[in-house]
């Protein structure tokens, strides 16, 4: 195992960690009130201080793990849900009308950053983390449809693929049993990469006010919170920050150590 | 060549064609009606037609999916419906925050990666490939945000080298103007250089272990010489892809990071209409977004071809 | 005196050890080959007088040219040597060059990198040497690009630009591994050529022997690492000390018995077969082109008999192949197999396909990494109505493991266990599996070492004896078909210009294109015999 594996792991465990207790125990109500606390620096009480309501701000940074983890991840799950299949029926249909129409989606989804979706979705049916959830989720729709095509096509090629042809499997069965398992490995390292984005646009989206609304807490609206005390307070700005690049790079390195540990090639040139 | 671009150009209208139905009928989903929604509750029954034949409401959907891109091709966007301003007027007003942003980010981002990354490649695994793998690491998994309310606090509230939010505006100078975009334009291109680095360097890798590179090589040139006549020449051709992406999300990024430094550009803009549900402005601010990515992408379907001989004479 | 010394020469690569004391050398006007099998180091030691050598390699002993040692050298003296004084050609034709310059500035940038001579001069230069290569600036001008060149006029290039300053030494790796059996003869004429134009010392790295016998002054046979024999052509030819070597012509010619054909009974019909295949527009308005592949191809393959398919690259046989197998559907003509059509409407006929197997090139890429041995063979019993379960399918993959000569244990490994030889009795194991009437072999005997080759063959002409195969052998190797097969088809151009049994094609070929086949490939020498 590298480094970067080891690191990764443990950063993103640790970020894990802190959510799943979220639910069972946080250190203070992160959502009660204590005036007289308020602006407090990090001390022994408050580990990571207090905001200008005297909540305290690692019960925040604990809770809002949650809602980051949960947006980022179900965002992936919409990418890899349709963007996967998608991507699989195009390069079985190569050159298809199919592969024109699943491929020119795909473009025209690009052209719409998640930012430019959640736009459109508030202005229409209001903000709330949903939208955060839809909107990056079709941002990662054509992202696991391209990566899939591609990597499919090149099997597509392969001399096995050709042989359970001749044996007379069809491209459905073909794609379950020789394609998929083939580019798991793929869709695993490009699923962590797209998670860490999500945290990053769940983040982005919540700072704006197009995420998750009041009083469900999450790192970007506190970053919102923050931006006014930032002369005076300036630790209200920084945790949050803080948490949001110890959660991406835990992910990053997470999934560069597992490409590595991954990609059989390496693999044997290592051994 | 010829051939080539105006296949490209096609792709780029039709393009432009299907995100404009598609915007169009996402806002017409939004459930009331404007007029109404601008009158409130009491609005008089005459008062209401009135209002909704100057916004052009009273004719059918299809009508005013036309009529609202007629409008958009001769430059006229509408009216907003609670400024009663014309779109267009203010979209360019602000455009001239928004866009020179994103392009001086994009200039920024560039000059940053190109030497990073081939510095980085050319000393694959010494220290210093390490430094700035480990540096660009870092710049991924920094939300640009916040890395822009650090540099308020650094270089504004502490070291008053800059303004802390606004913009004096264009017409102080071109250098006034562009100091005060220098650090909203930092704090966009940082993070996007670190991107951009990385793919320059795997780029550039996996260029050297091409065959020609060692033919290179037996020529006798350096390995120095190889890398800039050979490597980077072939390696810009999937950077020219990310730049093209980066376009889009620095212009994204630029409605996030206006918000920290309180600029009037297109996100203060289109918040502003969110919050008013004034539709008609927001209709045409992401028609505009999503014209200038499809028009970014168009441009490095071009520059691909410039690069690469084998696409120009393919076509 | 000599051109290149090497003397003692040893190479480790992260402490592996890849080359041990080899002894080379070349005199001026010299061509010596390096030859051997996959792993002899015969690449390495190419690499090794370049200085090109992969990172993390340890060299020790002698490399001298002109007398003055090349290891150790400053990296800048070498940049110095290398295109001017060394010159290399490389194995792949279609990547050895870059694909966003022009030919002209990629030969002139030899020229230029060691200030040989002004811009102007260079350029005259460069269409002087393109013109000795066989490129003629009127007819090839400076400002074509690779990809507008064929594999053999690129590997002109490739050595025009090796020789645009005459260099004394000139290595040529696998120079003519990648291309067809007529361009491979044309561009060992102009390395010969050039060699004694010049007054070359020509380094010349290859597996096949019978262009080593044909070009070479010297022989030098290496494995795994070492020289196991060296010595003049003729002589080592005449008298080959070490068994391996010997192992090794022989091998190279090896010939195989196979049984008597069977009563001619018709099983496979191929009649006017035509594939056409869309061309891109080249104007915007203009009706897209075709590429007919395959021309009104008519043949008949009997019940065993063992037929060879035989044509350069691009002739079509691969488009023929698949179209046999049912994998692509073709414009006119029909395909039938014991009668019934391979294709019923548009869509493969599942039963003619339970009647054939095939056997492909590559092997590393014919098998599914993620599945053991037993799953990988039994593929194509998805083909039967009631494939065999539980005991039964397990003595058929034993009896199939067995047959090419495995161990029924293997059926619980994955592929990366096995060496390409071995791939290669998987892959005739899992087409032998459902008892096919057919079988195709497709080039499936060319990616592998002439040993391996040897013994594919052998246990090709005993399965003939034990199975009786039908089969459909398709390869560019004369020599393979040769002995391979009963009769034979000559394709060209998407045609089938000659067909006859394989000895009297062969002995007495008819057609022009089949001569100049047969003309162009080199001839093996006979073994023990001192060559005239």
């Amino acid at each position: 195992m590298s480094r970067n594996l080891i690191l990764g792991t443990l950063l993103s465990s640790l970020v894990l960690l802190a959510a799943v207790v979220s639910f069972v125990w946080t250190p203070y109500d992160h959502a009660a009130l204590n005036i007289p606390d308020k602006l407090q620096p990090p001390s022994t009480q408050h580990w990571f201080g207090t905001d200008h309501f005297g909540r305290d701000i690692f019960s925040m940074i604990m809770v809002g793990a949650r809602t980051s983890i949960a947006v980022a991840l179900v965002a992936v799950g919409i990418g890899v849900g349709f963007g996967v299949p998608l991507g699989l029926t195009a390069a079985a249909r190569k050159g298809s009308w199919l592969d024109e129409v699943i491929m020119r989606g795909n473009d025209l989804v690009f052209a719409f950053p998640s930012l430019v979706i959640a736009i459109l979705i508030t202005a229409v049916f209001g903000a709330g983390a949903v939208n955060a959830i839809i909107a990056i989720g079709i941002f990662n729709i054509p992202v696991f449809a391209r990566i899939t095509r591609g990597a499919a096509l090149s099997l597509w090629e392969r001399e096995f693929i050709l042989a359970a042809r001749v044996s007379g499997k069809g491209a459905a069965r073909i794609s379950a049993e020789h394609i998929l398992p083939n580019v798991a490995n793929l869709l695993i390292v490009q699923g962590t990469i797209q998670f860490s984005l999500g945290i990053l646009a769940e983040a982005g989206l919540s700072y704006v006010g197009l995420g998750a609304q009041p009083p469900t807490p999450s790192w970007g609206r506190m970053l919102a919170d923050a931006q006014t005390m930032v002369s005076f307070a300036p630790h209200l700005a920084l945790i949050p920050g803080l948490a949001i690049i110890v959660t991406v790079l835990g992910l990053n390195l997470l999934g560069d150590g597992l490409r590595d540990w991954l990609d059989p090639r390496i693999r044997v040139a290592r051994a | 060549m010829l051939r080539y671009s105006l296949k490209r150009l096609l792709s780029l209208i039709i393009s432009l064609a299907v995100a404009s139905v598609v915007i169009f009928g996402v806002i017409e989903v939004a459930p009331g009606d404007p007029a109404s929604f601008m009158l409130g509750v009491n609005a008089q029954p005459d008062t209401l037609a009135a209002l909704r034949a100057e916004l052009g409401l009273d004719v059918s959907k299809l009508q005013r999916y036309f009529n609202w891109v007629g409008g958009m091709l001769t430059g006229d966007f509408g009216t907003s419906y609670t400024y009663r301003t014309p779109v267009s007027q203010m979209i360019a007003d602000r455009l001239w925050v928004s866009l020179p942003l994103a392009l001086y980010a994009l200039t920024l981002s560039t000059l940053i990666a190109f030497p990073a990354g081939i510095y980085a490649a050319a000393r694959r695994g010494k220290p210093g490939d390490l430094a700035v793998m480990g540096a660009t690491q870092l710049g991924i998994a920094v939300p640009n945000f916040w890395f822009a309310m650090m540099l308020v606090l650094i270089f504004a509230i502490n070291l008053r080298w800059f303004n802390a939010g606004g913009f004096v505006g264009w017409e102080t100078g071109f250098w006034t103007g562009l100091h005060s975009l220098t650090l909203p334009a930092i704090a966009l291109a940082l993070p996007q250089a670190a991107i951009l680095a990385r793919v320059m360097r795997s780029s550039l890798l996996d260029i050297l272990g091409e065959d020609f590179m060692r033919t290179a090589r037996a020529k006798g040139l350096s390995r120095r010489q190889a890398l800039w006549r050979h490597g980077v020449r072939n390696a810009l051709i999937p950077v020219l892809t990310i730049i093209g992406l980066q376009f889009s999300f620095l212009l994204a990024g630029s409605i996030i990071i206006e918000q920290v430094f309180y600029l009037p550009g297109l996100g203060r803009l289109v918040f502003q209409a969110i919050s008013a549900r004034d539709l008609i402005v927001v209709e045409s601010v992401v028609m505009l977004l999503v014209f200038a990515v499809i028009t970014v992408n168009f441009l490095v379907d071009l520059a691909y071809a410039a690069v690469d001989p084998r696409l120009r004479s393919r076509t | 005196m000599s051109l290149l010394e090497i003397e003692n020469l040893s190479l480790a690569i992260h402490g592996v050890p890849i080359l041990k004391q080899v002894d080379l050398s070349i005199a001026p006007g010299q061509i010596v080959a390096v030859t051997g099998e996959s792993g002899s180091g015969k690449s390495m030691t190419a690499l090794a007088v370049m200085q090109l050598l992969p990172n993390g390699a340890e060299v020790s002993g002698a490399i001298r040219l002109n007398g003055s040692e090349l290891l150790n050298r400053p990296e800048a003296e070498m940049c110095a040597l290398r295109g001017a004084s060394i010159g290399m050609v490389f194995q792949e034709p279609m990547t050895a060059l870059n694909p966003v310059k022009t030919i002209g500035d990629q030969v002139m940038e030899t020229i230029l990198i060691h200030k040989a001579m002004p811009p102007a001069q260079a350029r005259v230069r460069a269409e002087e040497v393109l013109s000795r290569v066989g490129l003629p600036p009127d007819r090839f001008p400076l400002s074509r690009f690779p990809h507008e060149l064929s594999g053999g006029q690129r590997q002109r290039v490739v050595i025009a630009m090796a020789i645009a300053l005459r260099p004394k030494l000139l290595i040529a790796d696998e120079p003519t591994t990648a291309l067809d059996v007529t361009t491979q003869a044309q561009i060992l004429e102009l390395l010969k050529g050039l060699v004694s134009e010049y007054d070359m010392g020509l380094l010349m790295i290859t597996h096949d022997l019978a262009v080593v016998a044909d070009m070479a002054d010297r022989i030098t046979v290496m494995r795994h690492g070492e020289v196991v024999e060296s010595g003049a052509t003729q002589h080592l030819l005449g008298h080959m000390r070490h068994p391996y070597t010997r192992m090794l012509f022989e091998a190279s010619g090896h010939q195989v018995t196979l049984p008597e054909p069977v009563e001619p009974q018709p099983l496979l019909q191929v009649s006017q077969v035509v594939r056409d295949y869309r061309l891109p527009r080249k104007a915007l308005f203009d009706r897209p082109g075709h590429h007919r592949a395959v021309d009104g191809v008519s043949f008949t393959l009997n019940k065993g008999e063992r037929l060879g398919l035989v044509g350069e690259s691009g002739c079509g046989k691969s488009t023929l192949t698949r179209a046999i197998l049912g994998l692509e559907e073709v414009q006119s003509g029909a395909i039938h197999l014991d009668g019934q059509p391979v294709f019923t409407g548009h869509r493969p006929n599942l039963a003619v396909r339970r009647k054939m197997q095939v056997v492909f090139q590559d092997p590393y890429g014919s098998f599914n990494p993620r599945h053991r041995v037993a799953r990988l063979v039994t593929e194509p019993f998805h083909l039967l109505e009631s494939p065999p379960t539980g005991a039964e399918r397990q003595d058929r993959i034993a009896e199939m493991l067995t047959a090419v000569g495995l161990s029924p244990d293997d059926s619980g490994k994955y592929i990366h266990e096995f060496s390409g030889g071995q791939r290669q009795r998987i892959a005739i194991a899992r087409a032998l599996i459902i008892r096919p009437e057919l079988i195709l072999f497709d080039e499936a005997v060319s990616a592998l070492d002439v040993s391996v080759r040897a013994q594919i063959l052998d246990l090709l002409a005993e399965l003939c004896a034990t199975y009786d195969l039908t089969y459909l052998f398709i390869s560019h190797d004369l020599s393979v078909v040769r002995t391979i097969t009963d009769r034979v088809l000559v394709m060209q151009s998407g045609r089938i210009v000659e067909q006859g049994e394989t000895e009297q094609v062969f002995a007495d070929p008819q057609h022009r294109y089949t001569q100049s086949l047969i003309a162009a490939a080199p001839r093996l020498p006979q073994i023990g015999k001192e060559a005239v």
